[in-house]
């Protein structure tokens, strides 16, 4: 019961949060339209904190029933996880609009938490027993200290593409304009792999392989989607073409499989759109950003990185040194995933300190803002799921 | 080095750009604006550069430096990751061969590298103790100025000070109500709680002027962290053993030098009950393997005490009981002990019985028996009837060595066997030999010659198991000084990072109005608060001089010069 209605919330949440997408969108391109009266202000972007607000109230109470619902903090698996850094990146926004007032943070960060959101449904999302070593408050702290500082650092990265797509010159390539492109490129891949996942879950695919394991055992290894790649000495048991290609042993093969169809559908939405429109896609969102002020946007994800920086810090060093100290005997054990963490704080360090140098402001410190987010997403995806270590969540 | 006197009769040290006391820029300078970092303050670093220490100090001052230290380390602590470090291999594992094996020639290279024990190299560390050395150096060679400057300036800055400020104007015209309006500011001013200072019709507001001192508090917790990692480099500051204890069995806390012990009353696993409803679904996708809830170890622990009498045995005296769990360990005196691991179902003692080979014999020995403690097993059993058996040899874990003889691996009863003796009542065991067997689980073997038999063999009977917990024991001392750099640490980082130091400087020059602002970060704050303060006053509101300059800047790739570049 308390599940269903902690899933409902969350799903209300993720409507909530297309509605303010949408309402910011309007805020920014409906100005022309709505302003009859020479001075009446659009109420959109208002409008759009609102529904913003609302869907941070309603993620929320997703949080607090399912809390409920397992007897734990939801944060303890790939799904509550991510779920969550999308969550917080939301609230991160509602802190930090107020004080800009700046609309096209609002279509930049929304989309953004929708698509984590929507990225951490493809994992099981059913509530999972706590094994002892996750059994602590300490952890609990932990986990949610850093996702709150994550998603503030989240922030700077919208601002930091807000701020390339206003003013890189997108008439000329370079390598400017690549770089943009591969931003948005590497979002449509996400779209894409949201895309086929939900669409071969619908349909209940499933393509089995028997295959010889990295331990040299026979196992089975079941595909979520068409297996473009087969594992290592695979037969398909299941109907079927056969793949083009086997993978070496070590190489979880229906993972890479999934890689490569995202890629693919990423490929097609990316260049459908490119074909639509001519222009690198940047170039198409460029015009809408003409009254964005750079230097306020810079200062903007300065910001947001000042106040995201000591929340990680807290979170994914000092607190989570505590929680190793009492969990795994020792504060540090350099499992590659404090090493990442570790890693973070180092790469937001010196963003802090280039700041301090007069060259390093606007455009080169937006890129750094972007690859900061990367980093973070790497942390929460490569370094779970492929170089597992102590904390690999268990599924 | 000379001092450097302005003309408003302020002496600078040597290196100053901007008077520490009106602000006047000492040195031309081609920029638009007063470079604001470190209050234009003369720095060491900036200042001597003749001895081979003046060079040391330099480099470690540079921010450049800093930041390429930070960033190796970064590259080297991901370097690391690529494959497991050593510490991570599978048990018994030998790194030599491992690397190759999996990952190939690549995994060779890292294996020949050193780069499976990384973390714990001589660069590694070298760079760790360079960021450290930056970190002191830096720190002190502008906290020192930069508190000066901050403590002695002046009210009244120079003109030049102010216009070159990044956010300035000054009205237009002489305005009537300069006076009332500077008044009202200020009241203003107080309202936002900013600390008014005032010197002859001239006005300093400033407030959070202590989050200047942030980044050096946040350094300073670092060094104290940094300086309590080195101390594990003494292997007095911490112990680190673990001990296994069976149930019911009580051993010495190793690193406690004998004073404590610790008992196991029971060792329990428990499992996520199968039915329960909320989990159903997960139970039902993994397969329906067990789910272990908890792992735990009932302990007592135990301290010796002195009875008082030299040479009486010592007495040991309850302390406290506890439930050690994942997640919970037992802590006293600076120790902890974890649950670590376990191990279910260990033979913990076998018993047995005698049983006769000859075709004649009518005695009874259905009654005999013994218990053998594999952990500790007596050497002779005294039997009904006069029969003896005594213990030749024990292989708690018995395997064949190299040498093709017998031979235990270690005191882990995972395999025991033994070899008994045995003497029945009419052999004198003092003065001959019994009859010697080996004995083991589902392994009864004479050991006589060729063609003979023994007139008895020992059988076993019952088999009775334990389970044993492992136990880690850690005493750190560092502890208490990582926690210490750590809160001070996150103390500085908040205090620089949550407020901004704010200055706003009013002038009123024969009716004309000055105004300048300067904060060290969030500009936007600060231009709030001076919209604020000039509402309902005549005080035009100073403009932003960066906001075309920034774009040309940006645009003409125009490098800033960091300051370890200045020349
Ligand atoms: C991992 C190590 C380090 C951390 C976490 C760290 C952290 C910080 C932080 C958070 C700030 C404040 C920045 C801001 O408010 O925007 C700061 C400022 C600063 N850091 Fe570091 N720092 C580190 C290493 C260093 C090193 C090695 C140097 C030496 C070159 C250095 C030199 C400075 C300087 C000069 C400032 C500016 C001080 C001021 O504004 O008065 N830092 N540091």
């Amino acid at each position: 019961m308390m599940q269903q209605l902690s899933s409902n919330f969350l799903l209300v949440a993720f409507f909530l949060y297309l509605a303010s997408t949408i309402l910011f969108a309007v805020s920014i391109t409906g100005r022309r339209f709505k302003n009859k009266e020479g001075e009446e202000k659009n109420k959109s972007g208002l409008l759009g904190y609102i529904a913003s607000i609302l869907a941070v109230i309603a993620s929320l109470l997703y949080f607090i029933f399912r809390w409920i619902a397992a007897g734990h903090a939801p944060v303890s698996n790939m799904f509550e996880y991510t779920t969550f850094l999308g969550i917080c990146m939301a609230v991160a926004f509602v802190i930090i609009y107020p004080i800009y007032k700046n609309n096209y943070l609002g279509i930049f960060t929304m989309p953004i938490v929708m698509l984590i959101i929507a990225y951490a449904s493809m994992f099981p999302g059913e509530l999972q027993p706590l094994i002892p070593a996750l059994q602590s408050n300490w952890l609990t702290i932990h986990v949610i200290t850093v996702a709150l500082g994550q998603g503030i650092l989240a922030i700077g990265f919208a601002g930091g593409l807000l701020y390339l797509i206003r003013v890189v010159d997108f008439t000329k390539t370079s390598k400017k304009v690549k770089g943009v492109e591969f931003i948005l490129f590497c979002i449509f891949c996400t779209v894409a792999y949201i895309m086929l996942g939900m669409g071969f879950g619908a349909a209940d695919y499933e393509a089995q392989f028997n295959y010889v394991n990295e331990n040299g055992v026979e196992a089975v290894m079941g595909y979520p989607m068409p297996p473009l790649i087969g594992p290592n000495e695979g037969e398909r048991i299941s109907e079927g073409f056969e793949p083009f290609l086997s993978t070496p042993a070590i190489i979880r093969s229906n993972d890479l499989n999934t890689v490569i169809w995202s890629i693919l559908g990423g490929l097609v939405l990316y260049w459908g759109l490119r074909l639509i429109i001519r222009k690198p896609i940047g170039g198409l969102i460029q015009p809408l950003l003409k009254s964005v002020n750079p230097q306020s946007v810079d200062e903007l994800s300065y910001r947001a990185i000042a106040i995201g920086f000591p929340v990680f810090t807290l979170g994914g060093l000092i607190f989570a040194m505590i929680w190793a100290q009492i969990a795994w005997t020792r504060f540090w054990g350099w499992d590659p995933k404090e090493v990442w963490a570790l890693i973070t704080f180092l790469f937001y360090a010196a963003y802090l300190h280039l700041r301090l140098s007069r060259g390093w402001h606007g455009e080169k410190s937006a890129w750094l803002c972007v690859i900061g987010f990367a980093l973070i997403m790497f942390n929460l995806i490569f370094v779970n799921l492929v170089i597992a270590g102590l904390h690999s969540y268990a599924f | 080095m000379e001092k450097v006197k302005c003309d408003c009769g302020h002496v600078n040290p040597y290196g100053t750009y901007l008077c520490e006391s009106c602000g006047k820029p000492q040195m031309e300078d081609n920029q638009t604006l007063v470079d604001m970092r470190y209050e234009g303050v003369a720095r060491r670093s900036q200042t001597y550069r003749k001895t081979f220490i003046d060079k040391i100090w330099n480099f470690f001052s540079s921010v450049k430096v800093g930041i390429w230290i930070i960033v190796l380390l970064l590259i080297a602590s991901a370097i690391g990751t690529i494959f497991p470090q050593e510490m991570y291999l599978p048990p018994g594992e030998r790194a030599a061969i491992y690397y190759e094996q999996e990952y190939g020639i690549l995994g060779k290279l890292y294996f020949q590298l050193g780069l499976h024990n990384m973390y714990s190299s001589w660069w590694y560390l070298l760079l760790i103790a360079s960021l450290g050395v930056s970190l002191v150096i830096c720190s002190l060679d502008r906290v020192v100025p930069l508190h000066r400057a901050l403590k002695t300036q002046r009210v009244k800055r120079h003109t030049s000070f102010l216009n070159r400020q990044r956010l300035f104007s000054k009205s237009d015209d002489v305005i009537e109500t300069a006076e009332e309006d500077i008044q009202k500011a200020e009241k203003a001013l107080r309202e936002k709680k900013y600390k008014i200072y005032k010197e002859d019709g001239n006005l300093l507001a400033e407030k959070y002027r202590f989050s200047r001192w942030g980044p050096y508090v946040n350094h300073v917790g670092l060094i104290i962290f940094l300086v309590g990692c080195m101390l594990r480099f003494f292997p007095a500051m911490y112990i680190d053993e673990n001990i296994w204890i069976r149930e019911g069995e009580e051993v010495v806390i190793r690193g406690t030098d004998g004073e404590y012990f610790l008992r196991n009353d029971q060792f329990i696993v428990e499992y996520y009950d199968e039915e329960d409803e909320r989990f159903r679904d997960s139970f039902e996708r993994t397969g329906g393997q067990p789910v272990v809830e908890t792992y735990q170890t009932s302990a007592t622990l135990l301290k010796k005490v002195d009875t008082g009498t030299v040479g009486v045995g010592t007495e040991l005296e309850e302390v406290k009981q506890y439930d050690i769990r994942v997640n919970d360990p037992l802590t006293f005196e600076g120790f902890s002990l974890y649950q670590v691991d376990y191990k279910l179902n260990e033979l913990a003692e076998f018993t047995f019985t005698i049983e006769s080979n000859l075709d004649d014999y009518n005695g009874d020995l259905s009654n005999i028996s013994f218990e053998v403690d594999l952990y500790n097993p007596e050497m002779v059993y005294e039997l009904d009837g006069g029969y003896r058996v005594e213990i030749f040899q024990y292989f708690p874990n018995f395997y064949i060595n190299n040498r093709g003889e017998p031979d235990t691996r270690n005191r882990i009863p995972d395999n025991p066997r033994f070899i008994f003796e045995v003497f029945s009542p009419e052999v004198d065991h003092e003065e001959e030999r019994g009859e010697l067997s080996l004995v083991g689980v589902q392994i009864n073997e004479p050991l006589v010659d060729e063609g003979e038999v023994n007139d008895y063999s020992i059988r076993m009977i019952d088999v009775d198991m334990n389970h044993v917990t492992a136990l880690t024991v850690r005493r750190d001392r560092t502890l208490p000084i990582l926690f210490v750099g750590g809160t001070i640490f996150m103390i500085g980082l908040i205090q620089g990072s949550y407020w901004h130091h704010r200055r706003i400087w009013l002038q009123n020059r024969k009716g004309v109005i000055w105004v300048a602002g300067h904060a060290n970060k969030n500009w936007h704050g600060l231009k709030k608060d001076i919209e604020f303060i000039i509402e309902g006053t005549s005080i035009p509101m100073p403009e932003d001089q960066t906001d075309e300059s920034n774009m040309i800047e940006e645009i003409e790739g125009v490098k800033g010069n960091d300051d370890a570049t200045t020349k």
